[in-house]
């Protein structure tokens, strides 16, 4: 049984990690708009032009 | 129709049509400026998928000086920052007219107001009890089939680590509950979220106490696992109201109120309508609406007073004439004098009568809330007698009385009520959407299920609010003809009705329009005048029959005469038949004039109607019959209209109502036909099925469960295994009403 003494650290350990992710997502707007998420993966067609404005995003 | 040729959307969705008689809303007034940049929040009508994305934003990049542009899809928000100066509004809102998109500023207020600071903590709250349910459970769960085997050192640990966990987290994700039951508590009342707070807070207590006592159980998985629960509940009832609220704003977004102010030196410039002062000159164009009251300064024109009265014939407006707000300008360009500013308008004024109205509606009792009212006092005696029963009957001792009466509190808690009233509402806020009808709150459901007569509106509610031709037949061709080529230059309802009854075609030669007369131009050679009976010559005025006419002349040859009515939508008449079979009594209330709106009663198969009630007459009568206990629904769509959609047990407007009457209905139908009053009233009568028989599922299940724990038989496995069963079930009848009835077109 004394197994149990870092078995359950490790399983709160792994949850707080979940947690904290869960956390960070909300906080830094992954669910602000799930559904241009979903449609943004198909562009392609103007790499360049997107990641200028990405720049332009990131030194803001 | 342009608009939709140029889109190519994948989704196969196509961008809501501009609508014909508005222009751009000017978004200058709109642009935040800060450290030399301008930003600007657009709303995007149309935008669906990955192209659109795509589109939008390359053009916006495209225009000079823009810095970012960022597209939210799933709240069609487009969100722009430029160098200031770089680029105007107006040539923005111009390339994204130019994509066939249509856009609408955002009050930088609005914005303000925007964050959905509730929507997060509530978010978070269900995190932390997330990720302590699961954790307590491992726990739990390894006590309760270790059983025998597990030495009682190894027990303590275990409940040692969950008090860990479950205490603070509990404390933490029951905020919501405990907050809103205190303030119940300080109003003197009882909600369900008392039954709930009592329930964790003796869960986690009891169970302290029983880990220094030594006792063999722990709830500390059953004091998070409600909280979790009912905070999946608390979340989707949340995020309903928020989405109904934003496609709310997004419709007053496209109401932009915003005028044309004149300055002295004759230039115009654009301000907020909330900025308008008493005296301010404005220039209307054909197609603004009249921000504030005033009088007519200069100019001749024709006005819709559609949304204001209900009369469907457009009324001439020269100088000296009074404007009220929400008028529509419709032929030529007026200047106007402000005589009040946006708070005293006429919008404002009705605004107070809807504030007076919503106040009984306020009063209206969800089926939530009355179950709970009867269910907490039932279960708070049923864990004291539980209490005074083991100590005083069973003598049992101080500790095994409260661990029973616990039980109690704890096996009735209410998962299933929590969560049975959010899930049927989102389910079926979801299915009316995807039939084009935006509900703006939970109890709107219930409302509409028990009314039991249903009031129209007439003119943009049974009818599309605009002149269709009636007498092709009787014009000969070449006079029809005529009269297409002479309209084409007017901006007249009138006009426009004729060039919609001919398709495209050529403007004839030379046409020009006279403001209040008609149209004069050239046809074959010989002079041609369209319009009133006096422009056209007509000199027998008793040969008018009731509705609107135009009269067309050419050359020496009789006058001929076009005859046009508001014709009721495509589906009204069914609507109606439909309606009654339901048990919904029709009844017109109109402020047209009374042939008019005999007609229609007549065409529509409506026997209970009534013409020229201004809005408080209106009010007046919906008043009536909520005193008679009738439940009346109502449908309207213009300001005239808001005080009684806002005193109606339910009410619905369409998409193209006034601001004020879409804040104060309950649903919001987009589209020309009318059917969406139906699909209403039948979700919501399936809502509250489900809903009742959710609440009969909760009433059978404790019927079951409190014996068990009144004997004091229940143990914290049996108490997890009923509380996730019930809000399962609960959840799974609530789906049933998105059926696959519902899918079906």
């Amino acid at each position: 049984m004394s197994g149990l003494l870092y078995l359950i650290p490790i399983a709160l350990f792994l949850g707080g990690v979940g947690l904290a992710a869960f956390l960070w997502a909300l906080k830094s707007g992954q669910f602000e708009d799930p559904e241009g998420a979903a449609a943004r993966i198909l562009l392609d067609d103007d790499l360049e032009a997107d990641e200028s404005s990405q720049r332009e995003r990131m030194s803001r | 129709m342009s608009a939709s040729a140029t889109i190519a959307c994948p989704s196969g969705l196509e961008p809501a049509a501009p609508s014909e008689n508005s222009g751009d809303i000017d978004a200058a007034p709109f642009v935040r400026r800060a450290k030399g940049t301008a930003s600007l929040d657009l709303a995007i009508f149309g935008a669906k998928c990955a192209g659109c994305i795509a589109k939008i934003e390359k053009a916006m990049m495209g225009l000079g000086g823009m810095q970012s542009a960022r597209l939210n899809l799933s709240t069609g928000r487009l969100s722009l920052a430029w160098r200031d100066g770089a680029v105007s509004a107006a040539d923005v809102m111009k390339a994204i007219r130019a994509l066939g998109y249509r856009a609408a500023p955002f009050d930088p207020q609005l914005i303000e107001a925007d964050h959905d600071a509730e929507g997060r903590s509530l978010l978070r709250a269900l995190g932390v009890a997330g990720f302590a349910t699961a954790n307590v459970m491992l726990l739990s769960i390894s006590v309760w089939s270790g059983g025998t085997e597990m030495g009682e050192a190894t027990v303590r640990l275990m409940h040692w680590a969950s008090a860990v966990i479950a205490v603070p987290s509990a404390l933490y994700a029951g905020r919501p509950f405990f907050r809103s039951a205190l303030a119940a508590l300080k109003r003197g009342r009882a909600n369900m979220d008392v039954p709930i707070s009592l329930a964790v807070i003796l869960a986690l207590t009891l169970s302290i106490h029983e880990f220094f006592a030594g006792g063999p159980h722990a709830y500390f998985d059953a004091a998070v696992m409600l909280l979790f629960f009912l905070l999946i509940g608390r979340y989707l009832d949340h995020r309903l109201r928020w989405r109904a609220r934003e496609a709310a704003r997004d419709v007053l977004a496209l109401q932009a109120a915003t005028a044309r102010r004149l300055d002295a030196d004759g230039g115009a410039v654009s301000v907020p309508a909330r900025e308008i002062r008493f005296g301010d000159r404005l220039l209307l164009a054909p197609g603004d609406r009249v921000p504030v009251d005033g009088v007519v300064a200069e100019g001749v024109s024709y006005a819709d007073l559609a949304l204001v009265t209900g009369e469907s014939a457009p009324v001439k407006c020269a100088q000296g004439d009074a404007l009220s707000a929400g008028v529509v300008n419709l032929s030529s360009t007026l200047v106007m004098v402000a005589t009040k500013t946006l708070d005293t308008s006429l919008i404002a004024e009705l605004a107070r009568l809807m504030e007076a109205s919503e106040e009984t509606r306020g009063r209206y009792r969800r089926l939530a809330d009355r179950a709970a009212g009867f269910y907490v006092p039932v279960v708070h005696s049923l864990a004291v007698a539980t209490f005074a029963g083991w100590l005083f009957l069973a003598d049992a001792g101080l500790r095994v009385a409260a661990l029973n009466a616990i039980a109690v509190l704890i096996i009735t808690c209410p998962c299933a009520l929590g969560l049975a009233a959010p899930a049927v509402q989102i389910v079926a806020a979801g299915r009316l959407f995807k039939r084009g009808v935006l509900m703006k709150s939970g109890d709107a459901l219930e409302r509409l299920a028990e009314a039991q007569s249903i009031i129209f509106d007439k003119t943009g509610t049974l009818t599309l609010g605009r002149p269709m031709l009636t007498n092709r037949d009787e014009i000969p061709a070449d006079a029809f003809d005529a009269a297409a080529a002479l309209a084409r230059v007017s901006r007249h309802p009138l006009s426009r009705a004729v060039v919609v009854a001919a398709g495209p075609g050529e403007a004839a030669a030379d046409a020009a329009e006279f403001a209040g007369l008609g149209v004069e131009g050239t046809w074959r050679g010989q002079r041609a005048r369209f319009g009133s009976p006096e422009w056209a010559g007509v000199s027998a005025p008793g040969s008018q029959a009731p509705g609107m006419s135009a009269w067309l002349a050419i050359g020496d040859d009789a006058p001929v005469r076009f005859s046009f009515e508001d014709t009721p939508r495509a589906d009204a008449a069914a609507v109606i038949r439909t309606l009654s079979d339901m048990g919904l009594e029709p009844e017109l209330l109109s402020g047209d004039r009374t042939p008019v709106a005999a007609a229609m009663a007549r065409a529509l198969g409506i026997t209970r109607w009534r013409a020229e009630v201004g809005p408080r007459e209106k009010a007046a009568r919906i008043a009536e019959l909520v005193a008679a206990g009738a439940k009346p629904a109502m449908v309207g769509d213009g300001l005239n209209d808001a005080p009684s959609l806002a005193a109606a047990h339910a009410s619905l407007a369409p998409g193209t109502a006034a601001a004020a009457s879409q804040s104060a209905a309950d649903f919001v139908y987009l589209g020309d036909r009318l059917d969406g009053v139906v699909e209403a009233v039948k979700v919501s009568r399936k809502a509250r099925a489900r809903l009742i028989e959710n609440f009969a599922f909760a009433a059978l299940y404790n019927f079951i469960a409190i014996p068990i724990a009144v004997f004091g038989l229940v143990t914290p496995l049996i108490a997890a295994a009923a509380m996730s069963g019930s809000s399962v079930v609960v959840i799974l009848n609530a789906l049933r009403l998105s059926g696959k009835r519902g899918a079906k077109r």
